[in-house]
């Protein structure tokens, strides 16, 4: 990575990283035996190794200009391995923490074990390291190829991947130490938010100044989408992180916001985690990696459109349908619901429309699995996106809140959505990237998309099913007027669906095990295909526009 | 600009865009999807008419329906309160033996008491109330503070151990920690009382004897002189087969060694009368039909 940078951007990065082991140092020295020391320790040790591997490389030859007309995709491998890396870390936590469900007895009277600490492991791992490493790899991927026109530097990528990932470590390595916000997805403590706010701002603007570096006259959707996503994302971080902390040397900090209004602010961040990380990033997966692997034009360009405003105008209004039936006042659960409902056309129209876009290569679908899971994400996504709209209004909402049936609808999405589209992407960028001809093995490819479909439909049917299950037990009344059942009789007639739902969890994070086997073996031991296929170039431009070098 | 071209699989014509091979086809948009638009557009919109709905600076827009949560909450509580009136008016007002001789009262009791106990007490004492080590069995006959039905009304009243100011007191003190007792005098009373519930367990007489004689001096005051216990003070029989935190030498041993104080909560501030009521007779009803 180093070597395709120039010397002024390799100063610049050796700077950088004794800046940030600086940091480590001073937050190290002013915590005391505060936990926080353990993470000041972890900063210094990233910048050392930041520092390492500039001067491993700091005197090796700078890259000619010839680099300029082709893209810059080493960052892009970097990612998916990151992508990768934390996906079986997250996925093994959520299996683990799945079992502690249906055996409470497995956390070894440690607390570090506990569910409260190890869950969030799952949750940052799976979303902010799989899902957020697959999202910048593939942004990367498609701004330059859907703008032509190469990132504008080689150190700007390289700085938002590398702060990224530190700050994903400093998440999961303080909840074991108890080290939390308490603000479900939004865990992690004052000093690694502000971090966040950093990186999140430099990635922003990097993906505008490789779009003002355009050569195409128009945006394509899929930008569209990754800029709502990098853009609403960090209005919702900035906003609902504002906390002063105890000290410079503690890691606690107390929120600005308190009783309802903290509630409702952390629902609108909480809820447009799922709809602007979760949905519009990936829609912007979905746009590019569905038509190219299809072949086929995008269905609809208005469809796009449509779907486009309404579900970045409706997705913002709808965070309060997770505070039904609470403090919060009537009116604004009243804004929540009707949201809710109005979001569900335009969701539809995305899903519709990539399901629509592979009329005439249904063939393909059959075919290659690559492009099926791609397929198996556009109906997850539409029915995950049905099942959320249905769940928002209130009555609904009175039988499945607090229950199992969000779990089932959260894990539809992100298994079945999230999941497919990211594992879809890399089985289309994995042989491309590396120049290999092919994946090592098309039939683990097969593996994976049946072993994870099966998982996930094991999963979700059996928290559909407890989820319902612990509803109604929790509202049935007996003929006295009382309640019928405890709160414990409801744990007891979940116990064998939360074995189930370990099982199915164990059968996708088996699949994934496979997938990222299949990605090694591509990169290991798959021959170099005859060179990169041109057409994903920008050299092959046609005559007189190829001649232009890019600016940077 | 690009040159529009028609899909020959659709018939539909391009945009005439083209990123890296993406092209877009410029689809009209489908009537259904304007029909659902229309559909879920409408129906919000008379939602908002009829419910709370818009910020209007310092107020809202209240809807035509009139809706506040507070007054549906508090009369559906008030209207389930009057329905179970029917019965619950009944247990305030009858003694213990006439509710137990009330089997379509017992009914309710049982049906209400399953709840309640689930949700309060089964956490230390378990789902089916037999307890475990630490937490007595109150399926087993067999009662520290006496099983009347007004001696354990008071016990889930006031707790024991517990902050409240009528608590049921009971410790049993340390006799090996703090060096009350030397180890062969340990030993000794370990095995007599250990001997009392297993007769031909095959101690040494000699030190039965002494046991005996230990146990007189120190244990008596509360188990009593015949180790038959004593409910005034919490203090367990240790002649017969219920243990609380186990009847083998070693838990025996234990117990003796580092004392004992167990804890129950009071139940005055968080139960009512009436629920502590049907509590009390759900634990002597399910009792009764234990072996």
């Amino acid at each position: 990575m180093v070597a395709t940078m120039t010397i002024g951007e390799r100063q610049v990065a050796l700077a950088i990283s004794i800046f940030v082991a600086l940091c480590g140092v001073v937050l190290a020295a002013a915590s005391g035996s505060d936990p926080l020391l353990v993470h000041g320790i972890i900063i210094v040790l990233a910048g050392v190794a930041g520092v390492f591997i500039i001067l491993r490389d700091y005197y090796a030859p700078e890259p000619g200009p010839e680099r300029l007309s082709r893209y810059y995709d080493e960052p892009i491998k970097a990612g998916i391995i990151a992508a990768l890396a934390w996906a079986i870390v997250g996925m093994f936590i959520g299996d683990w923490v799945a079992w502690l469900l249906a055996y409470p007895d497995l956390t070894f009277d440690a607390a570090w074990s506990t569910f409260g600490r190890l869950r969030p492991i799952h949750t940052t791992g799976v979303i902010f390291g799989f899902g957020g490493n697959a999202l910048i790899a593939t942004s990367f991927h498609v701004m330059q190829r859907t703008s032509r026109a190469r990132l504008p530097d080689q150190l700007t990528p390289w700085f938002v991947l590398a702060g990224y990932n530190l700050f994903c470590i400093l998440a999961v390595t303080g909840y074991p130490m108890g080290i939390t916000q308490s603000k479900e997805y939004a865990e992690p403590e004052w000093y690694a938010d502000i971090w966040l706010v950093i990186v999140w701002v430099v990635y922003f603007v990097l993906y505008l100044r490789t779009l003002a570096r355009r050569k195409e006259p128009h945006i394509y959707v899929a930008n569209w989408y990754y800029l709502a996503f990098i853009l609403v994302v960090a209005m919702l971080h900035i906003v609902n992180n504002l906390a002063l902390p105890v000290s410079l040397g503690s890691a606690k900090s107390y929120s600005f916001f308190s009783g309802v209004q903290d509630a409702m602010v952390q629902w609108w961040y909480g809820h447009n985690a799922v709809a602007f990380f979760l949905t519009a990033g990936f829609l912007g997966m979905l746009y590019y990696y569905l038509p190219k692997r299809a072949g086929r034009p995008i269905y609809s360009y208005r469809m796009s459109i449509i779907g486009f405003w309404g579900i970045t105008f409706f997705y913002v209004w709808v965070g309060s349908h997770h505070l039904h039936y609470t403090a919060l006042p009537l009116w604004v659960q009243t804004l929540g619901m009707t949201f809710s409902v109005m979001l569900l056309v335009p969701s539809w129209i995305a899903a519709a429309n990539a399901l629509l876009t592979l009329n005439g290569a249904w063939h393909k679908v059959r075919d290659d699995a690559t492009l099926r899971f791609m397929m198996v994400a556009a109906v997850l996504y539409g029915l995950s996106t049905f099942e959320g709209s249905f769940l928002a209004i209130r009555p609904v909402n009175s039988l499945s809140h607090y229950t199992d049936w969000t779990v089932a609808h959260v894990h539809a999405g992100t298994l079945g959505w999230n999941s497919m589209i990211i594992f879809g992407a890399i089985y289309y960028l994995v042989p491309q990237l590396w120049g290999r001809q092919r994946m090592y093995s098309a039939a683990l490819v097969e593996t994976h998309f049946w072993l994870a479909v099966a998982g996930l439909v094991v999963y979700v049917f059996a928290m559909w099913n407890s989820g319902i299950t612990q509803g109604l037990m929790w509202r049935t009344y007996n003929e006295s007027g009382t309640l019928a059942y405890s709160f414990v009789d409801s744990l007891v007639a979940m116990h064998p669906y939360y074995i189930a739902r370990a099982i199915g969890g164990l059968m996708f994070l088996v699949a994934t095990v496979i997938g990222v086997y299949n990605v090694w073996m591509t990169i290991r031991s798959v021959p170099a295909a005859e060179g990169r296929p041109v057409a994903d170039q920008p050299a092959s431009l046609p005559a007189g526009e190829a001649a232009a070098p890019a600016r940077g | 600009m690009g040159v529009i071209e028609r899909d020959p699989h659709t018939g539909h014509g391009t945009t005439g865009h083209e990123w890296n091979g993406i092209k877009e086809l410029n689809t009209r948009v489908p009537w259904p999807v304007w029909t659902f638009l229309i559909l879920t557009f409408g129906f919000s919109v008379v939602w908002w008419i009829l419910m709370p709905a818009w910020p209007l600076g310092t107020t809202y827009s209240k809807g035509l329906l009139g809706v506040d949560v507070r007054q549906v909450v508090s009369a559906s509580l008030k209207s389930a309160a009057e329905e179970r009136a029917a019965w619950t008016s009944q247990i305030d007002q009858k003694d213990y033996a006439a509710i137990q001789a009330d089997d379509a009262l017992m009914k309710d009791v049982r049906a209400t008491g399953h709840a309640l106990f689930g949700d309060n007490c089964a956490a230390c004492h378990g789902l089916a109330a037999r307890g475990g080590p630490g937490f007595p069995n109150l399926t087993d006959h067999d009662w520290l503070w006496g099983g009347t039905p007004e001696a354990i009304s008071e016990t889930i009243r006031v707790g024991v151990n517990s902050e409240d100011p009528d608590s049921r007191v009971s410790q049993m003190p340390p006799w090996g920690s703090n060096g009350a007792l030397d180890r062969p005098s340990l030993l000794a009373v370990v095995s007599y009382v250990h001997s009392l519930s297993h007769p031909g367990a095959g101690a040494d007489a000699a030190q039965l004897a002494a046991g005996k004689e230990v146990f007189a001096k120190n244990c008596a005051a509360c188990h009593g002189p015949e180790a038959k216990g004593n409910p005034e003070v919490g203090a367990p029989d240790l002649t017969d087969d219920t243990w609380l935190y186990g009847g083998d030498l070693q838990s025996i041993y234990t117990t003796v060694y580092g004392g004992r104080e167990g804890h129950m909560p009071t139940w005055q501030a968080r139960l009512s009368d009436t629920e502590r009521k049907i509590l009390t007779l759900y634990v002597l009803d399910i009792g009764k039909s234990a072996p």
